[in-house]
């Protein structure tokens, strides 16, 4: 076994509020190889959302290590870990989290501008990731004008641009419908055939179907850490458009 | 972070509220506006009393002769002769700090050529009169220390005996005036000097030689000058000095012992216009003051509006930051944000500031004078109210936690 690309070693996570003391994560040791295409299941409250967090470079562990691509996170200071989310991660959220009245290629822009790539190279690499997430003609769209698949996929693309190492999906399907979900998943498995590593957070055993791994964690503690054959988005999708007929043109997607 | 990209998404987020960030300007817009309209006023109102009490004439002193008294009651300065044409002639000889010297007499007389007449005030004066005052000859010439030696039948016109007796245009030079039974030649026409500072119109007079004046109008030249003596100081410095030169002077020509009340009086009109041009100064620092103070609560709309921005706008916040923005760059967002809306505020102040600085003048017939360096200030001062007051919103914003601002709703 090589250097893992993302390696925790009994990180543990403790919140304080007021006199109480919550116990998050409670040694939590994992490590993701690149390429791997990762679900992280568990119940509300199990800590999946705060080893999100840490492994997102968002917050930092109690104790414990975490290497991300060889460096130590754990230690960095706000800066630092900006830097890291900025080149090494790229972030799905359940919401989108796109900026509203901002069109899709100014979204897609966003990381690279914070990196101080120049305007000409941003436009460039913006509109490539956004034909890779299959919306070259939904440039100038704003979020208001794309429909939630259509904002999940600039979602992505935005969380592609930045060529990152690692793809952290926070429940991405949480707010699609299933067929809608499933393309989203085509398209993650798509990213982890060209080499990607992606780790997702879901609570539908379903969705994780299509991980090549899934760590269930429960307590804050792993449960269970298997790998699986994944089922494929891509006959799932056909199944999916041979059960029901696609819906009409202009309902779900509200582009002009 | 590219400062010209934080500038466009500064400029995205005030436009995309116009009113609220019309109306978050609006203090600093009153603010500036009442600077630099209270300033234009101000310094006109100045440059005005300035420029009044220079058509005076420059460093002058002016001497009076003494008070009658009869039965306990004084006539006043100037109504009693004590001045002499020797006293004139030691204050121009005799005293280093006074540069020149001129009687000046006067009479209401009128002028008559041909069918038209008008009624002035003649004085009987020398040709130093007009460097006293300050009082170029537009037309001609003043008439000259000859034209006095020998009581010369010649006259300078103001401006207004000219359009009264000529028309507007007319050149009278070398045209014969009467002035009561006597002919003058019109040596040279004054230029227009224009109002007093008390209203008096300085263009409705005429001058003529003070040998002249004694002889035809007062009838004979005694031993005393029955007006007053201008005398110009060599300098401002010099005019203070000059007043108690003179003075001395005078005392010990008249033989006034120690304790004795003086036969004449000085006056500085140095002194007054300084007191004048204080009273302005006082009045715009007052006003000014006034406006910064509006300056200031302009600021604090401005904090007010960016803290309610940064609320408003957490969850951008917490996007911009999971994707990389360092916490400087959020506050450099933030801070320019606050510098466009006070910036902006600032330049519409100047414009409206210049603008009812020149209705006012207009309407109310007021003089203003628009300053370079009080705009400046003004505009770099809010520029500084916007840096102060966005700072802490800015921090604010900065030192949210991504996790918190991510699931803010």
């Amino acid at each position: 076994m090589g250097e893992g690309l993302v390696v925790v070693e009994d990180v543990h996570k403790v919140y304080k509020t007021g006199d109480v003391e919550v116990h998050a994560l409670r040694g939590v040791s994992m490590r993701v190889d690149p390429g791997e295409f990762v679900a992280i299941m568990g119940a509300s409250g199990s800590g999946k959302s705060t080893l999100m967090n840490i492994l997102g470079c968002l917050d930092r562990p109690t104790s414990g290590r975490y290497l991300l691509a060889g460096r130590e996170v754990s230690r960095m200071d706000r800066n630092e870990l900006a830097e890291v989310r900025n080149e090494v991660l790229g972030f799905v959220f359940q919401s989108f989290n796109l900026l509203a009245r901002t069109s899709a290629i100014e979204n897609v822009e966003l990381p690279l501008v914070y990196r101080g790539i120049g305007a000409k190279e941003r436009a460039r690499r913006a509109t490539a990731a956004l034909e890779r997430v299959g919306l070259a003609a939904r440039l100038d769209h704003t979020p208001a004008q794309l429909s939630g698949g259509q904002q999940q996929r600039v979602a992505i693309a935005r969380a592609l641009v930045g060529e990152p190492k690692v793809i952290l999906a926070d429940e991405p399907t949480g707010n699609l419908d299933s067929r809608t979900s499933i393309e989203v998943m085509a398209l993650f498995q798509e990213l982890g055939a060209q080499g990607i590593t992606v780790v997702l957070v879901t609570h539908e055993a379903d969705i994780a179907e299509f991980s090549s791994r899934v760590v269930v964690v429960k307590d804050g503690l792993i449960l269970s850490d298997e790998k699986q054959a994944p089922k494929d988005a891509r006959v799932a999708l056909a199944a999916a458009k041979a059960a029901a007929p696609p819906p009409p043109p202009g309902v779900a997607e509200r582009s002009p | 972070m590219n400062p010209l990209v934080t500038l466009r998404i500064a400029l995205r987020a005030v436009l995309r509220n116009k009113m609220r960030s019309f109306l978050t300007t609006l203090g600093i817009i009153i603010g500036v506006a009442a600077v630099i309209a209270m300033m234009a006023i101000g310094a006109g109102a100045k440059a005005q009393v300035e420029a009044a009490f220079s058509a005076m004439g420059t460093n002058l002193l002016i001497v009076l002769p003494g008070s009658t008294t009869a039965g306990g009651s004084f006539g006043g300065f100037g109504t009693m002769p004590t001045l002499t044409w020797d006293d004139l002639a030691a204050i121009r000889n005799e005293v280093p700090t006074v540069k020149s010297a001129a009687p000046s007499m006067r009479s209401n007389q009128s002028l008559v050529s041909g069918e038209l007449n008008w009624t002035t005030n003649v004085t009987g004066t020398t040709p130093e009169y007009f460097d006293i005052r300050a009082w170029p000859i537009a037309v001609g010439s003043a008439f000259t220390q000859s034209d006095v030696d020998t009581a010369a039948k010649v006259v300078v016109l103001g401006q207004t005996v000219v359009d009264r007796l000529y028309g507007p245009s007319a050149n009278p030079v070398g045209q014969t005036v009467r002035i009561g039974n006597t002919p003058f030649v019109v040596a040279g026409v004054a230029a227009r000097k224009g109002q007093s500072a008390t209203g008096q119109d300085y263009d409705d007079a005429a001058f003529i030689p003070v040998t002249t004046f004694a002889q035809r109008i007062q009838g004979g030249l005694g031993k005393f000058l029955t007006g007053q003596i201008f005398v110009q100081a060599t300098s401002a410095q010099t005019t203070a000095r000059a007043l108690e030169d003179v003075r001395a002077l005078l005392r010990d020509r008249h033989r006034l012992g120690p304790g004795a009340d003086d036969d004449f009086s000085i006056r500085n009109l140095s002194e007054i216009a300084g007191a004048q041009q204080q009273g302005t100064e006082t009045m715009t620092t007052l006003l000014a003051s006034v406006a910064a103070v509006s300056l200031l609560v302009g600021g604090i709309g401005i904090m007010n509006i960016m803290l309610v921005s940064v609320t408003e706008r957490t969850r951008e916040i917490g996007i911009r930051m999971a994707i990389g923005a360092k916490p400087r760059s959020i506050l450099a967002q933030f801070l320019i944000e606050a510098l466009v809306l006070s910036l902006a505020g600032g330049l519409i102040g100047v414009a409206l500031g210049v603008g009812v600085a020149t209705w006012l003048a207009g309407k109310f017939r007021w003089p203003m004078q628009i300053q370079v360096d009080v705009i400046t200030v003004s505009v770099g001062f809010s520029a500084l109210v916007g840096v102060v007051f966005g700072l802490y919103p800015a921090r604010k914003a900065s030192r949210l936690d991504p996790i918190d601002a991510l699931r803010y709703e």
